[in-house]
């Protein structure tokens, strides 16, 4: 009875994608997400002040500052996420040119080309099969054996494949922290998006866990554009091509990684950078 | 394994007199369970047999008039009948009361729950309705009896019906569903909701293949106590819905009133021309009727403390 | 950019479809006429619909009871003893004709009158609203002590593993049906109370308290063993630090702090107690006449509201004057439940502004 509600009620308009051109090929000096004058409000609270930023496509893209100072707004703003927060919104966000709040936008087909994997993991309560299956089917996937060859790409994107492959009808909650983690990318990978937006990925992690993932993002890197959320400096060094440093709610400094950290041109960075203030 | 234990002291804890003090109440209320449960049990299973539950009621007079044309306008003061037999179609009347009600209210409820919780923000019109559905929990049952006789069988015209019970007996469920879905979704982290959207889900989509089935345990207990609820119902089926004794033993069709057990347990045991005759038949039915109601707790308990187990893993 | 240019952006960003399109978000836009017509078509509207249903089936009872006492309130317009009076004299019959009086003072005739008898057409019902007070309190009397007193026991004496036993036990008494108590009532409760009391008959309003007690005993306890154990145990630590017993940090600090989850069970018991019906019945004997103000309301015979209506409705004609007055009593009845409801929920909302969080 729910498939047939389902049929029902059921959005259908997925073929009204943005950016409707025909497939260009991708490369990293395309601008892939432009903020304009982005302001963003909670209620009274003015989280987000006139953000102006270019995200590159197939690039590391690393959002650090001090707790609340709006990073994690700011890419949950990418995808409107914030619409769930109740957010209010001026300004623009152009995915691939296009304004993602206009209205009219198809926020579904927006969300299946930018993934999103949270800070605490949270697989769904299935097997891990369906974990990773969860996003074709959505989007309605043709048949079975597309979807195991979707599910076991996304889990080698993932680096989870081997660990994993002969027990895919395990509960998700079996895996180990970062394991789960892994498979929340792997989720996330499993609808092909172009962007991955990453909030604090590493922060519930163990040492050996964390490394993993860095090594799949700097894998990634080549194939979409991917922004992370970290409150840990040398992790953006690392993993990173480009560093943007924000604070109270303002882009201070945005550049290439090797410049913010080593000669920034903003007296906040160097400071914040130094570890003056965190 | 006892030997390789190293024996610590032990400290034996002292009874305080706070303990016993208050442990008095908790053993008054489960001596009140016990005997109640035990009294029913002791007189009602040498009644309990094979015919009794598959059985139909039969009556005999014991002495007075015998039935004719003015049976029913005398007041034969020594008249006493004497039922005896099975109370199958009783238990058939239930269960036909019972399915028809949750038929009704798991729909009606689920969906609301959705709304409230899932749709609906916090705001003037949500406590509202939560005051609203919370009345409607605290409505005495025979008021639901009276609006159901004036509505469902006069306005309605569906008369002395099993319709008529089915709506009203839905109409009662309905809040403890409402309740028990509300808790249920509630207790869903919002991190499964987000990590959905995020993968380019609708709401719905979210709702009916997230949300939903991991919320059913939670549904599934509150299903399970409003069964037990409206099972043991009397009041508000009393003008709208039941008979003590009707020809056609089985509903046939809904517009025919039914058989219930709890009906015919009180008229039973305070109609004039049967109370007290057959004391054994009362207890028997009243240990079927006790019997499928706790039947029904038990399964709600037994479904929430393991749905409750399973959630540690979150 | 040329006119067909700027058409054809216009075009392109036209909403396809407005019924099926999915829903963008409504926060960060603004909402359009169009917007609110096509989240009611879809599963939002739907549910929302859903919703709206417990509100319907409220204003449904609440229309029904109210067309129906009508008759009665606006007879008893005329003074509560009209109606006997012109019963008295033999044209009872013609009880309609009083059907213009003032609905309100007829309320008021209504709910202050001290004789209910149906025959003689006097309907004044202060002696079952009496018969339900003296139950329900002594319902509370019983039940209030001994569930609390339990609840502290469940929550801060009893081990873990007997507490997860007798828990469910109590709410298996719960469950049981309000006819089950109501029969065993009658068949030991009463005759042993005539015994013990040298009564003519049993059944009084104690038989009643009683069972009514037990009936509205698992709502106090597991409600109050909630709000008990969900005291932080910071208060707990810190009291016993400061060297008090067990006993005078339960009494002294415990309790207080979870004086809104109990008496939140309390008043939820009376919303139960007010409106049980079959167990009443059974066992209060069902005379309506005022008890005395005394202890000895308890032994005498009463008749409840719920009762009066259970007991009564099945011999009257549909549609007479006995009829509205029992519609009546159920208004009363409806009009007393909303008012505990509501004085629950004020109370649940003023801890939620206090403290941030229910009960």
């Amino acid at each position: 009875m729910v498939t047939v509600l389902n049929k029902f009620m059921m959005s259908n308009n997925r073929e009204n994608k943005i950016g409707k051109e025909k497939e260009k090929k991708r490369t990293s000096r395309d601008v892939k997400i432009e903020t304009k004058n982005l302001n963003l409000w909670f209620s009274k609270n003015h989280v987000l002040k006139n953000i102006n930023l270019k995200i590159s496509d197939k690039k590391v893209t690393a959002i650090i500052g001090p707790s609340g100072c709006g990073k994690t707004t700011l890419i949950r703003s990418f995808n409107r996420m914030v619409d769930l927060d109740g957010a209010r919104v001026e300004g623009e966000v152009l995915l691939d040119g296009e304004n993602i709040y206009n209205y009219g936008t198809n926020v579904v087909a927006l969300r299946e080309k930018i993934g999103m994997v949270f800070q605490k993991p949270n697989p769904f309560p299935m097997s891990i099969y369906d974990n990773v299956a969860y996003g074709p089917r959505i989007h309605r996937v043709s048949d079975d054996t597309n979807l195991d060859k979707v599910v076991e790409e996304s889990l080698r994107h993932a680096a989870l494949w081997g660990e994993v492959e002969d027990r895919l009808n395990a509960n998700a909650y079996e895996l180990s922290g970062g394991q789960q983690q892994r498979l929340c990318i792997a989720r996330a990978l499993a609808i092909n998006p172009d962007v991955l937006l990453m909030d604090e990925p590493c922060s519930a992690l163990d040492p050996i866990a964390t490394a993993k993932i860095e090594d799949l993002i700097w894998e990634l890197k080549e194939k979409i554009a991917v922004i992370i959320v970290t409150h840990n400096m040398q992790q953006a060094a690392r993993v990173s091509q480009f560093t943007a440093f924000m604070y109270l709610g303002e882009l201070i400094e945005y550049d290439k990684t090797k410049k913010i950290f080593e000669t920034p041109k903003e007296e906040r960075t160097k400071d914040y950078v130094t570890g003056k203030f965190g | 394994m006892m030997e390789s234990k190293t024996e610590l002291p032990t400290v034996r804890k002292r009874v305080g007199l706070g303990e016993i003090i208050f442990s008095i109440p908790t053993l008054l209320i489960l001596a009140a369970f016990f005997l109640i449960l035990g009294v029913i049990v002791y007189y009602g299973a040498p009644v309990i047999s094979w015919n009794f539950l598959t059985g139909t009621p039969g009556f005999t007079m014991l002495y007075g008039e015998p039935f004719g044309p003015n049976f029913l306008y005398s007041e034969p003061f020594n008249l006493q009948i004497l039922p005896y037999g099975g109370i199958l179609p009783m238990i058939f009347g239930t269960l036909a009361l019972v399915s028809g009600a949750i038929g009704i209210a798991v729909p009606l409820g689920v969906l609301s729950a959705v709304y409230l919780n899932e749709y609906l923000k916090e705001g003037l019109f949500k406590s509202f309705i939560n005051q609203v559905i919370g009345n409607l929990a605290g409505v005495p049952s025979i008021v639901f009896g009276i609006f159901a006789f004036t509505f469902f069988s006069k306005q309605l015209d569906f008369g002395v019906s099993l319709l008529s019970g089915w709506f009203v007996l839905g109409f009662m469920a309905l809040p403890i569903i409402i309740k028990s879905t509300e808790e249920a979704l509630k207790a869903i982290p919002r991190g499964f909701r987000e990590a959905s959207l995020a993968l380019g889900a609708t709401k719905w989509e979210t709702i009916t293949s997230v949300v939903l089935p991991v919320a059913t345990p939670g549904i599934s207990t509150g299903i399970i106590l409003g069964i037990g609820r409206i099972a043991g119902e009397t009041a508000a089926i009393l003008f709208a819905a039941s008979i003590f004794y009707q020809s056609s033993l089985y509903p046939t069709n809904v517009f025919q009133p039914v058989m219930a057990l709890t009906y015919h347990l009180y008229y039973e045991a305070t109609s004039s021309p049967f109370a007290g005759i057959n004391r054994p038949y009362e207890f028997g039915t009243a240990l079927v009727l006790l019997g499928i109601v706790l039947l029904f707790s038990i399964i709600a308990i037994y479904i929430r403390t393991k749905s409750q187990k399973k959630r540690k893993g979150w | 950019m040329d006119l067909i240019g700027r058409l054809r952006k216009v075009f392109r960003n036209l909403p396809v479809d407005v019924l099926t399109r999915p829903a963008p978000s409504v926060d960060v836009l603004q909402l359009r006429g169009k917007e609110y017509l096509r989240r009611f078509f879809s599963p939002e509207g739907f549910t929302g619909v859903c919703a709206l249903s417990s509100f319907i089936i409220t204003i449904l009872i609440l229309f029904f009871l109210i067309q129906q006492s009508l008759p009665i309130l606006q007879e008893m317009g005329y003074g509560q003893y009209a109606l006997p009076l012109l019963s008295g004299l033999g044209y009872g019959d013609y009880a309609w004709i009083l059907n213009n009086g003032n609905i309100v003072t007829g309320l008021i005739n209504f709910v202050t009158g001290s004789t209910w008898y149906p025959k003689y057409l006097s309907f004044g019902i202060l002696p079952l609203i009496a018969g339900t007070l003296v139950v329900v309190g002594g319902a509370m009397l019983i039940a209030v002590p001994i569930g609390i007193f339990s609840a502290i026991h469940l929550s801060e004496y009893c081990p873990l593993k007997i507490k997860n036993i007798i828990k469910p036990i109590i709410e298996l008494l719960a469950g049981i049906p309000s006819v089950v108590y109501g029969f065993v009532g009658l068949i030991f409760l009463v005759p042993w109370l005539a015994g013990v009391f040298s009564l003519r008959s049993g059944q009084t309003a104690l038989a009643g308290s009683i069972i009514l007690s037990i009936m509205i005993l698992p709502t106090i306890v597991t409600i109050s063993e909630d709000a008990i154990s969900a005291v932080p145990k910071e208060y707990k630590e810190a009291s016993l630090a400061l060297g008090a017993t067990h006993f005078q940090t339960v009494w002294k600090v415990l309790l207080p702090a979870a004086i809104s989850g109990i008496t939140a069970s309390i008043i939820l018991a009376v919303g139960r107690a007010l409106g049980e019906t079959m167990a009443v019945l059974m066992v209060c004997g069902g005379v309506a006449n005022m008890p005395p103000l005394s202890l000895q309301m308890f032994f005498t015979s009463v008749k409840p509201m719920t009762a009066a209506i259970a007991a009564e409705m099945g011999e009257t004609a549909v549609g007479s004057v006995h009829y509205s007055a029992l519609f009546g009593v159920g208004l009363v009845l409806f009009g007393i439940t909303y008012l505990v409801n509501f004085i629950a929920d004020l109370i649940n909302s003023r801890f939620k502004k206090k403290f941030g969080r229910a009960r």
